[in-house]
This record gives C-alpha cells, structure tokens and sequence, in this order.
C-alpha cells in the first residue's frame, strides 16, 4: 500500500501535525478492538473504595501493625514466658528474695548460681523485675491486656447502648426525640469523674458479695464498676452522633421509598439507615477505644482501677511513681505502652474517617 | 354498561403540618380540601407551581403522612377516613358544640395495600440506597410481602423486571451510583412494579432528567400503562409532559384545586385564570408562534401557605377577583363533560 503523504504542519498552525500519522492510524477500529473499550469498570462498593483508600494511608497501616503487635504479645507472651504477674520468682522452689529491682536482662544471685549449676538456661527478665521480685515484663504484658480489654469492651458498650438509642431518637424524631434528648443533656452535664469515684465506693459494697467465687472476682469490683460507669455515662456522646446521622439519612427518598414498599420500621432502621451510617459509626467507635483507655489509666493511677494483684498500666505507672528517680525505667515502659496504644488507635480513627467519611471525600 | 368504578376516590383531603412560630403552633396548610377519582388504567396528571402541594398530595393519598382529614377509598376499600360529613355545599357539619361531626373514623393498615399502590419518585440519586445492589433494591419490596419461594424466583423475578424496564441483566449486581440518571429512574420503575401494583403515583418522576430521557422514560411510562393496565397520578409542573401522558389534568394552586378536565380539553378551552396563566407560560417550539402569542404574567409572589388568602387562594394575583373570591371560596363546579373549575368570574 502506497503510503500517504500528509504535509507538514505549518509554523505556528494549530492545527494537529498530521506527518507523524500514517494512513493506517486512520483506520476504523476492529470489533476485537472496540471490546478492549468496553472494558467495564469493576463494579466498586463504597466498603471496597474505603478499604483501598485506607490501605494507601501510611499513618493507619503503621498503626494497624503496631496494634497487631501489641495484641500479638499480649495473646501470646504468658504462654511463652514463664513467669507469672502475682508470683514473686521462684528458683527452684525457693523464693528469690533477691531478685528485687533488677535491671533489664539482669539475673539475680540465685538465678545465676542455679544456672552454673544445672548448665539449663532460665527465661531472661526483659524489662527486669520490680520492688516485690516479680517479673516485670509479664506485668507489663497483663496490665496491656487489661487496658485493651477494657477499652474495647467499654467502646462496644457504648457503641451498643448509643447505636440502640440514638437510632430511636432520631427515627422516631418529634416528641420521643426531644424527652430522649433531654435525658441526654441530664447525663451530659454530669461530672463523669465524681460519678464514676461515688459509683465505685457504692458498688464496692454492693457488688463484694454478689460476685464472690465466679469469674467476676477476679477481674475487682473496680473494674466491673468502671463497665458500669461507661455504660451508663459514655455513651451519650454516640447517641447524640448516631441520632444526627440518622436525622440527616431518614430524610433521604429511599427511606420513603421504603415505607411506600410497606417495609417496617425495624426493617429500614436495620437495611437501610444503620448500614448508610455505619461508617461514622466505626469511626467514632475506634476513636472512642483510646478514650477509654485513658480513663482507665487516670483511674488506676488514682487508685481506682484494677484490684491488687492484677495490674493495669495505669497502676504500674502509679507504682513506679515512687521510685522514679531511682529506677525511672518502670514508669517509663507502662508510659510507653499507653502512649503506643492511644496513638495507634487515634491515627487509625482518623484514618478510618479519611476513608470512609462521604463528607470528606 | 354502567359507568366504570373509580379505582382510587379522594374526598375533602386535607394535610396540614405544624410549624412552630415561636411559642405556639401554625398549621401550614399544604393541601387544603382536595377532591378527585381515577379510574382504573387512567393517567390523572397533577399540575401546578412549585411548593403547590402536588407532591403531598401523592404522599397522603398513600398514607406516607398521616393525613389531618379526608377520605381515601381505593379499589372500593376505605384506607383513611377522618369521619368529617359534608353538605351539599361542601361545609362540614358541625355537631351542637361547633365541633365537626365525626362519624366511624377508619384507619386501615395500610400493608397489604402497598401491594397495590406504588410510588415512583422525583429524585433518582436519593431514591435509591448507595449502599444496595440493583438486584436488592427491586428485591426489597419481594422480601417485604414475601413474594417468592426460593432464592431462584426471586432472581428470576428481579430480572424479568429489570427487563421489563430495559435494564440489562448484567445489571444487577451493581450499585445505584454506577449509572445515569433514566437508568436510576428505570429501577425506581423496576421496584415500583415489583409488587404488581394497580395503582402508582408518579411524583415528578422526569423533572430531574434531560429531555430526551424524558421521552424515553414517559414513553415507558405509556408502554407499561398499555401492557398491566395501570391507572397512574402523574405530578409534574412541566404542562407538555402532563398533556402528553395524561388522560384528564388537574391543576393545584396553593393547596387547592382550580380545574380538572379532559387533558386536550383543559389544553383548548381552560378556563379558570391561573390554568390561563400556567398555559400561556409553556414554552413553544416555534420563535414565530412564541412572539405572536401572549404571556400572562401574573403579578405578585403566590402568598405564604402559612398566610392563605380568605376565599379564593388565587384572588391575590387574579385578573378577575370581586369581592364575593374574597368572602367565599369558590367551589369546583361543573362546566360540562366533567370539566369542574373553582371560580366564580369565569
């Protein structure tokens, strides 16, 4: 085929510069070629466009694979590590009174000459022990698991009671909402903390004997009444969230689209409203774990946490309080650990609300 | 042959909402006395400005707001009866202590008849959940009324519905936001069909499409009517459309009627001043034609709902307005053939 000659473009000229085509690149597409065109794009959920969003987020990755860690080690560590949080180390049988305040990765008299006897390995003192002889990493790793536990617990007790709550109030809207609402204000401009100290000097009392001899005693009537205080005290802030969500979506057509299709009030809460503001719901939710965490510190370091021998990191801090000059490493570890949490929890929050608030989008 | 049962019967409705002005309440009269029937397979279209009450109209006669009185029959079934009686003036009657008579009020449950009764929307981007596949959002009103037997006939349902519209099978596993907007519209279609309605109001259900999606979309609208026999309320303030789909229209001024008749009658011969109005205001296709016609313009803004004029809503603005518009409401009279107007002058 004789190739066409197009003339070149004139200086200046907009006009498309012709000479680098040929007459082939004019050619009508063939259908294998139209097709390639037609390539539809993947079908994309809003959950899906999130998800991708929040893995390019280098901050919430990072913060995912601490938390990782942190729970890994509080899973795992007390079945590797020999030692436990209540028993002062034993060598032998005998009770190692001089294994007090050691430093990290130091052994005690008695450990060594047990080693240079037995030629057997003992399991290293990571972060070393503390005043009373006790390992002081396994400690570390309990009171993690304490402070976790209670900040997720807490965090789905309120995000339970406000979702169930705050969804009322704002589907049912005009009277209900304004009684429901009034309430919430009543609660909110409660001081939590006095609430929460008088609370666990009652429950104190009330809650010794019902709980003595199950599973509950050990966790302390401190604990349960801190659940106690965030289920009744936290959750307004969710209610009110999820109410104002809900204000916003049920005014959408589709909601009444629904209710032209006969669905019932339940069911559109549960199908269509909810799911719509679900994304603030998580986020809020895993803004609010740290939150909580925090409380729990403040209150073990006032003495009101956990009960003795269980420990939380906000105990071990206030323990080592008073020898911080001597051996500063004990505060600083358990310090350490809550800082790690709340951040990791606070950057995946605002992570989550990168990627799946539409607002922000 | 006697005269064909009316299908849906709407008497005296009235919807009023309160809004709050300060310390007390003020009801807001957004449709005040209506009164019309369709018949089964007919298109009443519903005309009228912006904020007329069209849209509430459609919404009470299905119950979707608890409506402050009226009656509303369909299919021979009273759904909603306030209990209110009339005099052959249209006055209600009151008992000794001037309080409206109220006999054997009804509220049915209105399930069974949102089987029955459809709605398509105005909105096709809010009227659908983002968060729902298409197959979900027509599945909706199956699992509802428990619809099918098997996974297998419901899918088998959605897609003959889907095709019924003009959707494609592959379709269905998408979600709303991935297509245009007569795309939207045809699921809207889709799920309002899914129940094999008699009845469904169309509540502006092309303002939001460009106009050839219109005409595509009405056509349908047309082909479906033909094909299941639907008798539909069609609102829209675009008076082409209305005529075009419509058998009779009814023209809405500030919660009121104004005039109902045969949709090539009411377009030849309107009467009533504010039809007059909205007639001359329809744009026409031809420059030559345009310039030559004559546009009345209506002066003033149509007055606060919350403020109603006594007597007639439209005397405000009427070219025709005695003082008799401002003493009594006009009641809709009949001019022949069943072409009822509101107006004293005319």
């Amino acid at each position: 085929m004789a190739e066409e000659k197009y003339s070149k473009r004139a200086f200046l000229s907009s006009q498309i510069d012709l000479s680098k085509f040929n007459a082939s690149d004019f050619e009508k597409a063939s259908d294998e070629e139209k097709r390639q065109q037609d390539v539809m794009g993947e079908s994309s959920t809003f959950f899906r466009d999130g998800m991708r969003k929040l893995r390019r987020n280098p901050l919430a990755m990072a913060s995912i694979v601490v938390l990782i860690i942190l729970i890994a080690i509080a899973v795992i560590a007390p079945h590797i590590c020999p030692y436990s949080y209540q028993t002062i180390i034993t060598v032998n049988g005998r009770r190692d009174k001089s294994a007090t305040n050691l430093g990290p990765m130091e052994y005690s008299q008695l450990e060594t000459q047990y080693m240079e006897d037995s030629g057997k390995k003992l399991f290293p003192h990571l972060f070393g022990t503390d005043s009373m002889g006790r390992d002081y990493f396994i400690r570390v790793v309990y009171g993690t698991r304490v402070s976790l536990m209670v900040g997720i617990v807490a965090a789905v007790m309120v995000l339970i009671i406000g979702l169930i709550y705050g969804s009322i109030a704002g589907y049912f809207g005009g009277t209900v909402d304004l009684i429901m609402m009034r309430i919430v204000d009543v609660i909110y401009s409660l001081p939590d903390m006095l609430i929460i100290i008088l609370l666990s000097v009652v429950l104190q009392q009330t809650l010794t004997p019902l709980i003595q001899g199950t599973g509950l005693a050990k966790l302390g009537v401190n604990m349960i009444s801190m659940f106690i205080v965030f289920a009744l005290l936290y959750w307004v802030g969710m209610a009110r969230l999820i109410r104002g969500q809900i204000l916003q979506i049920k005014n959408n057509e589709y909601v009444l689209a629904a209710k032209s299709i006969g669905t019932s009030n339940g069911r559109i809460l549960r199908t269509h409203i909810i799911p719509n503001c679900l994304s603030i719901i998580i986020i809020t939710t895993a803004l609010q774990i740290p939150s909580a965490i925090f409380t729990e510190s403040f209150l073990s370091f006032i003495g009101l946490g956990v009960n003795i021998p269980l420990t939380s990191l906000g105990s071990l801090a206030n323990d080592a309080r008073g020898a911080m000059q001597t051996y500063p490493l004990r505060l600083v570890i358990p310090a350490v650990v809550i800082s790690l949490i709340v951040l990791a929890f606070n950057l995946l929050g605002d992570g989550l609300r990168d990627a799946f608030d539409t607002k922000l989008n | 042959m006697a005269e064909e049962k009316n299908l849906v019967e709407v008497s005296h409705l009235k919807q009023y909402f309160p809004v709050s002005s300060g310390f007390h309440k003020v009801p807001l009269k957004a449709v005040d006395d209506v009164s019309f029937a369709i018949k089964p397979g007919e298109t009443l279209g519903l005309v009228g400005e912006s904020g007329c009450g069209k849209t509430t109209v459609g919404r009470s006669l299905l119950r979707l707001y608890e409506p402050t009185a009226g009656r509303i029959v369909f299919d021979g079934d009273v759904l909603f009866d306030s209990g209110e009686s009339y005099d052959e003036k249209g006055n209600v009657i009151l008992d000794e202590k001037g309080k409206p008579l109220i006999k054997n009020p009804v509220k049915k449950n209105m399930l069974p008849y949102r089987k029955k009764m459809q709605m398509v929307f105005q909105d096709p981007y809010s009227s659908l959940d983002p968060l729902m596949t298409v197959e979900d959002i027509i599945g909706e009103p199956l699992d509802v009324h428990h619809l099918y037997k098997n996974k297998a006939e419901r899918r088998e349902k959605i897609l003959s519905l889907m095709e019924t519209v003009g959707l494609n099978a592959e379709h269905a596993m998408r979600y709303a936001h991935e297509f245009s907007g007569g795309q939207r519209q045809r699921i809207g279609i889709a799920r309002a069909l899914a129940v094999n309605p008699k009845f469904i109001v169309c509540d502006e259900p092309v303002s939001a499409l460009d106009v050839s999606i219109q005409a595509q979309v009405i056509n349908m609208f047309e082909e479906l009517q033909d094909k299941l026999g639907l008798a539909y309320l069609f609102i829209a303030h675009d008076l082409l459309v209305v005529h075009h789909i419509s058998d009779r229209i009814a023209v809405m001024y500030l919660g009121h009627l104004m005039e109902i008749a045969d949709a090539d009658e009411l377009n030849d011969n309107p009467i009533h001043p504010y039809t007059l109005s909205l007639l001359s205001a329809v744009p026409i296709p031809d420059p030559k034609t345009a310039r030559e016609s004559h546009r009345i313009v209506l002066e003033g803004d149509v007055p606060s709902p919350l403020k109603m004029p006594k007597g007639c809503p439209f005397r405000t603005r009427c070219a025709y307005a005695t003082e008799e518009c401002a003493m009594h409401r006009p009641p809709l009279t009949d001019r022949g053939n069943g072409h009822m107007v509101a107006c004293f002058n005319k």
